[in-house]
């Protein structure tokens, strides 16, 4: 059974709008940063889907960079959000606004 | 069937070299915590890998079956971005011992960020494209929040990963359409390739995404919020690393991508249009905000948006900016590296400078002549005063854009350089022309040391913005020559 | 057509076997000495009756972050053993290992950072 491309590129582009309404609305550090793993991974999914319509494996390779890359930036982001934590007791990015100007 | 490894290796032999170096140095800190020889050899790595660009400036070639691109544009683009990584090294480690935290980290994450930023430069594929600019976001990141301690440090490193990150889903989302549009990764396959798929309509809407990447990473307005933040919360020399080099990298893989996917007027997405708009709105905004600050990091921030607005400006004049455009960087890359390191040296608060306002610097000048001097000449290369190399910088943009037909972008770009006067001399007013009394008492107190290294690095600055000034075709002939010779036109059409 | 599932079948059933008499061998074998933690429900270490918004240390966050930077470099060494045949038989064989050991490497080093940076210290 053959899924025409348009389903996946359907999904991958309702799951980006979807990662991108998540960082401009939600407030808590950790969810934004959830959403932009959405986003990623919705990328990821358009690559995969372009990679196997055109039987090309290039798209397939740059989706495990981006597998990896998104691992590292979690071990980064975390580790951010958890050194703020540690000084202000909150992730929400609203009570986050020492600077000024 | 290995054989292509060995003279590919060779081709990108500085960028193998320093992230060889980073990994090693990681090697050397976790055996010896934070060992004195962790700077020698960043510092000498980056001179060897600057030796061998320069020797290689003259030929083009690419690397890996086409995904790196070295020599020419590729060296000279490495030359600059190698040039701002040493400075930053040599003034980061008087600054970072002063406020405790010369980590043997430090200088592994600088030099793996200079491999990201080389890569992003180099880059002849969509995926080196991304590899190279997310392995200098990530670094660059961590470098932000060096100082763990510190809330202005955790809240800019925050906000620079959150936005960061963002931009980095538009732009991976832009290389998915854009692959999906040509079925190649390849650069400089992908005109060929839409033309013979046709799907125009996912290749705009991938250029699009690239291009909102692109401009978060170059911070132009409207994507350029989280540069004050973080410039100001982030140490001083680490700011002036990332303003520089992380930029000239940026700007030179948006060169890359649209002189290669371009033309693609036939698309129906008139980039040069879209460039141009940005580029009035970037400087108009980055000099007016400049006007209000009071702190001289976060001016110093604002003054970057504006400029990431000029050279935006030869980027939209086409070819023809192209060459202007890398004499704008490397000009840019000098008088920032040396405006920050005055700034570093000039910390009273340890605070990452976050106090650090015009008035805390009344009288410095009489007191620290050099560190005056220096500054007036960063200021004024700044404002793009004749005869330092800031003033042929934006003399090559602009005439670039008249002579594209964009007569009103130059004017607007003009007309903000003079507002943009205002706020670089209001800083040597507080250096000269005010004395040391009006400044705060803990101001007054602390000594200033200039260490060797330091003046050694800010007088280089001064001289090279003298030299470039005197001298400046021979920067853009050498940067022009990358756009016209035939195997230059073949990469770059 | 459903001989074909044999091996799958047999595959299911050694499994199964395997874990359920390995399971009933420790019950008969094993020394029993419950205490009130040990007879616990497993959560990785955590409490499990409790409410579910309670701190933890933040350990467990630096141990999960390590984890996830080494756990997902697999899927660069997964593809490179699918192929590993394909290499052999076109004369790479020793190449591909070489390419592959430098990656190892590279992870090894990080792997021998974080033992000398104390990382993986518990206490």
């Amino acid at each position: 059974m053959e899924l025409a491309l348009n389903w996946y590129l359907s999904l991958s582009a309702v799951l980006f709008v979807i990662g991108v309404l998540g960082v401009l609305l939600r407030r808590n550090a950790i969810v934004i940063f959830l959403s932009i793993e959405l986003m990623l991974n919705a990328a990821n999914l358009a690559l995969v889907a372009f990679s196997q319509t055109f039987g090309d494996v290039n798209g397939q390779v740059l989706v495990f960079f981006v597998m990896s890359v998104a691992a590292a930036e979690v071990a980064v982001g975390l580790a951010i959000i958890i050194a703020l934590f540690r000084n202000k007791e909150t992730v929400n990015v609203n009570e986050i606004n020492l600077f000024r100007g | 069937m290995y054989d292509f490894l060995l003279p590919d290796m060779g081709a990108t032999a500085p960028i193998l070299l320093v992230a060889l170096i980073g990994v090693v140095l990681v090697v050397v800190d976790s055996f010896s915590n934070d060992s004195a020889s962790i700077p020698w050899l960043s510092g000498a790595v980056l001179v060897a890998a600057i030796t061998i660009e320069l020797a290689r400036v003259g030929v083009t070639d690419s690397a890996f079956m086409g995904h790196v691109m070295s020599g020419g544009f590729a060296s000279f683009v490495n030359v600059v971005i190698l040039l701002g990584a040493l400075g930053s090294v040599i003034l980061s480690v008087p600054y970072l011992s002063r406020t405790g935290h010369n980590f043997g980290e430090v200088h592994a994450l600088i030099l793996i960020a200079t491999a990201g930023m080389m890569v992003l430069a180099n880059a002849g594929s969509l995926i080196t494209l991304f590899v190279g600019l997310e392995t200098m976001s990530i670094c660059l990141y961590v470098l932000t929040g060096l100082v763990r301690d510190n809330e202005r440090a955790n809240e800019s490193a925050l906000k620079y990963f959150l936005l960061g990150a963002f931009s980095t889903g538009f732009f991976l989302y832009g290389i998915a359409l854009l692959y999906g549009a040509t079925g190649t990764m390849m650069l400089s396959d992908m005109p060929a390739a839409l033309v013979e798929t046709g799907r125009t309509g996912f290749f705009a809407g991938g250029v699009a995404l690239l291009l909102i990447g692109f401009f978060f990473k170059v911070s132009a307005v409207p994507f350029h919020m989280w540069t004050p933040d973080v410039y100001q919360g982030a140490p001083t020399t680490l700011a002036g690393f990332m303003s520089t080099a992380s930029k000239t990298a940026a700007f030179a893989a948006l060169i890359l991508v649209l002189g290669r996917i371009l033309p693609l007027d036939d698309v129906g997405l008139d980039t040069r249009h879209v460039l141009a708009i940005v580029a009035a709105i970037t400087m108009v905004v980055g000099n007016v905000l400049a006007l209000a600050q009071r702190n001289i990091k976060r001016m110093l921030a604002y003054s970057s948006i504006a400029h990431a607005g000029y050279i935006l400006t030869g980027l939209a004049a086409g070819a023809l900016g192209y060459a202007g455009a890398l004499y704008y960087l490397l000009a840019y890359t000098v008088m920032n590296i040396g405006a920050f390191g005055v700034m570093s040296v000039l910390e009273w608060d340890g605070k990452q400078g976050a106090e650090q306002t015009i008035d805390s610097l009344a009288g410095i000048g009489s007191r620290k002549p050099l560190l005056g001097v220096a500054m007036g000449v960063f200021m004024f290369a700044l404002s793009g005063f004749p005869p330092l190399a800031g003033f042929f910088g934006k003399y090559f943009v602009f005439a670039a854009a008249v002579d594209a037909g964009l007569t009103w972008l130059a004017l607007i770009g003009v007309l903000a350089s003079v507002v943009s006067a205002y706020y670089y001399l209001r800083v040597l007013v507080a250096f000269w022309m005010k004395k040391p009394e009006d400044a705060h008492v803990s101001v007054q107190s602390a000594a200033f040391d200039v260490p060797l290294f330091s003046k050694v690095v800010l007088v280089a600055c001064v001289a090279a913005l003298i030299a470039l000034g005197i001298v400046p075709g021979f920067i853009t002939e050498a940067a022009g020559a990358f756009f016209v010779t035939p195997e230059a036109t073949a990469l770059l059409p | 057509m459903l001989t074909d599932f044999v091996p799958l079948f047999l595959m299911i059933a050694m499994a199964l076997g395997l874990a359920m008499s390995l399971l009933k061998l420790a019950e008969w074998l094993g020394p029993k000495r419950p205490r009130a933690i040990k007879a616990s429900a497993y959560e990785s270490g955590m409490d499990p009756v409790g409410t579910a918004r309670d701190r933890y240390s933040v350990k467990f966050y630096l141990v999960g972050m390590i984890f996830i930077v080494f756990d997902v470099e697999i899927v660069f060494m997964y593809p490179w053993a699918v192929s590993f045949r394909h290499f052999l038989a076109n004369g790479g064989g020793l190449g591909s290992l070489a390419v592959i050991s430098v990656f190892v490497v590279i992870l090894l080093v990080g792997l021998l950072y974080d033992i000398k940076k104390g990382g993986l210290d518990w206490d």
